[in-house]
Order: structure tokens, then C-alpha cells, then sequence
């Protein structure tokens, strides 16, 4: 009997927290992150996911002439380090490395021809010590406008 | 009773910790082992290092950016070409709804990029009623309706409100573990974008042609659409979505079509004017495809369509 109530309250815990984890993840995009984008509108587009210190993702997405962009990485909450990304094209360039810019979370752009990039997001290991990696929410966003 | 709680309370804290490590590790989109990156076409290398990234995203032109590149390559508004909203009461199943969902959405950017304002509010109406129809009533919702209307002739916020509606229907679906439900929305409204702009053009020439470049650099982005459906197709317990591989199977003639079309891009440069806060990236993109496989282009797509919005 004890052991189903403690198995009752495990379930719940994790039905609870991952939906906790998510809703907040959403809150976290749409609340934090998106406001970097302004004054680029939002394309509307929602990537975001729980990482943890040391884990990667990638994203692709082509890009086209004529728009301006702004990227926006943003990690939350203020528990996991500040997040590397890079803008990287088909021949492996790196044409962007927020390392060298302080670890900016936005980058504005626009571009001569269309074309397809990636973008690599790193969760970097805290030099804290804790006894678990610190995990949180990784939101990747795009605002665009016409070139002017 | 409490005594032994007590004891095991180490052991528990160890079990919520695993689960809230699994619940986070589930968020994610699927790990790229998974991905059969074989069936698609090589030459784009870009995708070549994917194996080494725990979680890939695909992002497609979400309605408002389509909407936004066929305006500003020059196309005139035409409200004949899109998906009448009588159609809506068609729509029942999942993947229709899905699918129209997309189509809508991208017809109320194209309409509202067109300050067509009556437009606007009878096609977030009509994507308020698939929204309400795929379980996800928050993200169109009266006060959505009532913001629309009271802004209809300012269209920066009117775009805004569009962003945050598409925002509000992929996060709801995505956090919700219905991934598949967003990525045919997703096509949906690319296909729609295709749609729109192949008609637009119509019998015009594709020689320096900004609207026919625009069609033809879709082939970049449908590549991205057959890994997002590939990344969907199976379920976690291992059968197939048949919505996601009926789609796949949709989109094989569209993909015989851009097989035809060119697309070369040489390596970019990155060029930070002083005193400037925007990187212009340099490179050259060559786009070519013979006319009869334009056309050919054009058929498949309005065929594609057809089957989307019956």
C-alpha cells in the first residue's frame, strides 16, 4: 500500500514537473526571448527545448535575400550558463561565433543570395560545482523585416 | 509508516531526479540517429555533421515570412487564388484540419500584408475554427478577435498578432508531444506560399523574374520539409503516422519537380560595415531550371494543393 502511494506520487511528480518544465519553456520564449527580436517582427516559429549544461542542438533554416534577420538564443533560467551558438554555411564557415562577441544573444544579418545555414547552440559547463548539471530552457527565434 | 518514508526518501528524491532528467530529455525533437538522412538529396553538405547534435530543429518559412518574400518580390494581391473560407466546414480529420490550418494562416498573412482588412478577420476566423478543431482553442481565442479588430489599420501589430497566433498553435502542439501536428501545419502553409506565388506569376517569364527565383529557392526549404516529415513519421511506439507518410507520399512528385531545378551557392563571407550593427553575408547563389520544368513545377504544386483544400 505504501509503495503505491509512493508510486502514485512519483507518477505525479513527473507528469507534474515536465509539464511545469514545458509551459515554462513556452512562457520563456515567448515572454523573454521574443522581446529581443523588437524591433524585427517575430515570424512566428517556435523552437525551444530543455538542454542541459553541456548538451548541443542544431537548427536549419534557409535564408533569403531581400529580408533583414535577427537570431535570438536565449537560455533560462539564470542557473545555466550563457549559451554559444554559431552561424555556419554549407562549406563549414563559421560566419558568426557569439564566443567572440560576449556572448551575445542576438545577431542581426541579411544576405546577397538565399541560402541555407545552420545554427549550433551550446549549453557550456558551469564552472560551478552542484552536484546535478543545471539544466533550462534553449529558445532559438527569428525576426525579420524587409531590407531597407 | 513515516519512519520508513524517512528511510527511503534518498532512493525517491534519486527517482524524481531521473524522471524530471527523462521529462527534460523528451522535449526535444528526436535524436538525429534516428534520422534517415540516405533518402534525401546529397548535395546540400550542410547537413553533414548531424549526427553530432543531440537535438535537431527544422524551421520552415512560417506563414508571415512566406507572405512577406512573395510581397517583396513584387507580386499584386489577388483574392481569387486563395483557399475560400467556406471550405472550413470540410475540414474534420486531423490531418485536413492540420494541413488548412497552415493554409489559412499564410492566406490571413498574405491578405493582411495587403491591408485587406475584412479579409484578415475572415481568415483568422476561419483559422480559429480549425485551431478550435485540432484541441487547441487558446491560441485563437476572443480576445485575439477583439485585438485583431481594434488594430486592423495598424499592420505592425497586425502582423504581431499573427506571430504570436502561429506561435501560440506550434508551442501548444509541440509541448504537448503532437510534433506531428505542428509539421503538417508547417507544410501546409509552405505549400500554400508555394502556391500563392506559382499562380501570381502565372505566364510571366522566369528570366529575371525575382518572383520566379523566390519559387525556385523553395527547393532549399523542401528539403527541409522531407527531414521534418522524415523526423515525424514514426510514433514512440514504433508504427507508423499514417498522416505524415501520406503527406510524404504527396509530396513525391513535387520533389521529381526540384529535382530538375538548380540551385549552386558558393562559400559566404561575412562582412561587418564600420558603424554598422547588420553582418551582410556575401556569396552568390546561381538558380536555373529549363521553362517546361517550371511549368511542370507550377502543375504539381496546384495539384498538390487541390488534394490539400478538397
Amino acid at each position: 500500500m505504501r509503495k503505491s502511494y509512493q508510486l502514485i506520487a512519483l507518477v505525479f511528480t513527473f507528469v507534474f514537473m515536465s509539464t511545469i518544465a514545458s509551459a515554462q519553456c513556452k512562457s520563456f520564449a515567448k515572454r523573454i526571448c521574443k522581446m529581443e527580436l523588437i524591433p524585427y517582427i517575430h515570424d512566428g516559429n517556435y523552437h525551444a527545448a530543455i538542454l542541459t549544461e553541456g548538451e548541443e542542438a542544431e537548427l536549419y533554416k534557409t535564408f533569403y535575400s531581400g529580408q533583414d534577420y535577427r537570431i535570438a538564443v536565449c537560455g533560462g533560467p539564470e542557473s545555466i550558463p550563457d549559451v554559444e551558438f554559431q552561424v555556419i554555411d554549407a562549406y563549414k564557415n563559421v560566419l558568426y561565433d557569439n564566443k567572440e562577441h560576449n556572448l551575445n544573444r542576438v545577431w542581426d544579418f541579411k544576405l546577397e543570395s538565399s541560402q541555407q545555414l545552420k545554427i549550433a547552440i551550446k549549453v557550456p559547463k558551469s564552472n560551478t560545482v552542484s552536484e546535478y548539471p543545471a539544466s533550462g530552457c534553449v529558445a532559438i527565434m527569428f525576426g525579420v523585416k524587409e531590407s531597407q | 509508516m513515516a519512519r520508513k518514508f524517512i528511510t527511503n526518501q534518498p532512493r525517491f528524491i534519486f527517482l524524481i531526479f531521473c524522471c524530471l532528467l527523462l521529462a527534460s530529455c523528451n522535449s526535444g525533437k528526436k535524436k538525429a540517429s534516428e534520422v534517415n538522412i540516405e533518402d534525401f538529396i546529397t548535395e546540400d553538405e550542410i547537413f553533414d555533421d548531424i549526427d553530432k547534435a543531440k537535438k535537431i530543429f527544422y524551421s520552415l518559412p512560417s506563414p508571415l515570412e512566406t507572405a512577406m518574400l512573395i510581397k517583396s518580390a513584387g507580386a499584386k494581391y489577388d483574392e481569387t487564388i486563395l483557399n475560400s473560407i467556406s471550405n472550413k466546414t470540410k475540414y474534420t480529420i486531423t490531418k485536413t484540419q492540420a494541413l488548412n490550418l497552415g493554409i489559412y494562416t499564410t492566406d490571413l498573412s498574405f491578405a493582411s500584408l495587403f491591408d485587406q482588412t475584412q479579409t484578415s478577420i475572415n481568415y483568422m476566423s476561419a483559422a480559429r475554427t480549425l485551431a478550435d478543431g485540432l484541441d487547441i482553442s487558446d491560441a485563437i481565442d476572443d480576445d485575439t478577435m477583439r485585438r485583431l479588430e481594434e488594430n486592423l489599420q495598424n499592420r505592425d501589430v497586425v502582423m504581431d498578432i499573427i506571430s504570436e497566433t502561429f506561435l501560440n498553435c506550434s508551442s501548444y502542439l509541440k509541448e504537448n508531444e503532437r510534433q506531428d501536428v505542428a509539421a503538417i501545419v508547417l507544410v501546409g502553409g509552405w505549400v500554400e506560399g508555394l502556391y500563392l506565388a506559382t499562380q501570381l506569376i502565372g505566364d510571366a517569364s522566369i528570366v529575371n523574374n525575382k518572383l520566379a527565383d523566390r519559387i525556385l529557392e523553395q527547393k532549399l526549404s523542401f528539403n527541409i520539409v522531407q527531414r521534418m516529415l522524415d523526423d515525424n513519421k514514426s510514433k514512440e511506439d514504433g508504427s507508423q503516422n499514417k498522416d505524415i507518410v501520406a503527406l510524404m507520399s504527396d509530396l513525391k512528385e513535387l520533389k521529381t519537380c526540384f529535382d530538375k531545378v538548380k540551385v549552386e551557392t558558393t562559400e559566404t563571407s561575412a562582412v561587418t560595415e564600420e558603424g554598422s550593427s547588420i553582418t551582410t553575408l556575401k556569396s552568390s547563389t546561381t538558380v536555373s531550371v529549363e521553362p517546361a520544368d517550371f511549368k511542370a513545377l507550377q502543375a504539381s504544386v496546384a495539384k498538390l494543393r487541390t488534394g490539400f483544400i478538397q
